[in-house]
């Protein structure tokens, strides 16, 4: 049951980053940017939400895991060179972290 | 044709491989000890960003679109995670092990940059033949 909520979710989040990706990256990866900072947001949000082991399957390992993406990150840095990818990988790092504890201060309050 | 376009048939490829590829992290983190510092996950974005620039070099991925983007963005996109890195960063910080949370930060930016950066290194050096393509 676990492993197909992180399937569903996966399934949902990856097209997604797909898509984002394929729409906003060029010569910087900001879809790319985006949708790491937005999942890591949203991850947050879902952690503090407390939603009980289906709800974090299907949404926090399903689909915030599926629709963020480290391997791309990765490459996407190594292709490009001096100040792009240092500020690639800089963005990603705070955006991501940042996003991250935004999410879950703000989920601690609702939850 | 742009490359921009966007295809469904695409988007399901995407969809199916990233499917697989989070069922592969879920049991790696399912079977792996738990331990305070997230060795799993550190293993699977190392392992997911050198396998990701090693593909080129794969004469089947450079053959089919088809395969190339169901374990690309695919599989490798659902294997790794930067939600669950940034999550377990903020989690160490906030949990009072703000050494360690910086430790795992840059150890998973360096050796996840340094494993995508070799493998690229070996995906684009010269075929010795030069019959692949």
């Amino acid at each position: 049951m676990t492993a197909l909520l992180v399937a569903l979710g996966a399934a949902a989040g990856a097209p997604l980053r797909y898509a984002l990706a394929l729409a906003l990256d060029g010569r910087f990866p900001a879809g790319m940017l985006l949708v790491n900072a937005l999942g890591s947001g949203l991850f947050g949000l879902f952690a503090a939400l407390s939603l009980g082991d289906a709800g974090w399957a299907l949404l926090g390992v399903g689909f915030c895991g599926g629709f963020t993406s480290f391997s791309s990150f990765a490459v996407q840095t190594v292709e490009r060179s001096g100040r792009a990818a240092t500020a690639y990988v800089v963005a990603t790092t705070v955006l991501s972290v940042g996003a991250c504890a935004l999410g879950w201060v703000l989920g601690s309050r609702l939850g | 044709m742009s490359r921009r376009e966007l295809r469904a048939t695409d988007l399901l490829l995407v969809a199916a491989g990233g499917a697989v590829g989070a069922l592969l992290r879920w049991a790696v983190d399912t079977a792996a000890p738990d331990t305070l510092f997230p060795w799993p996950t550190l293993a699977i974005n190392v392992v997911g960003a050198f396998a990701l620039g090693l593909l080129p070099a794969l004469a089947v991925v450079r053959r089919s679109r088809r395969v190339a983007l169901s374990v690309g963005p695919g599989l490798l996109g659902g294997f790794t995670t930067v939600s669950a890195w940034a999550g377990q960063v903020r989690d160490l910080a906030d949990s009072g092990e703000v050494g360690l949370a910086g430790l795992y930060l840059a150890a998973t930016l360096a050796a996840g940059l340094g494993a995508a950066a070799l493998a690229q290194r070996i995906a684009h050096r010269p075929e010795p033949d030069g019959a692949l393509e």
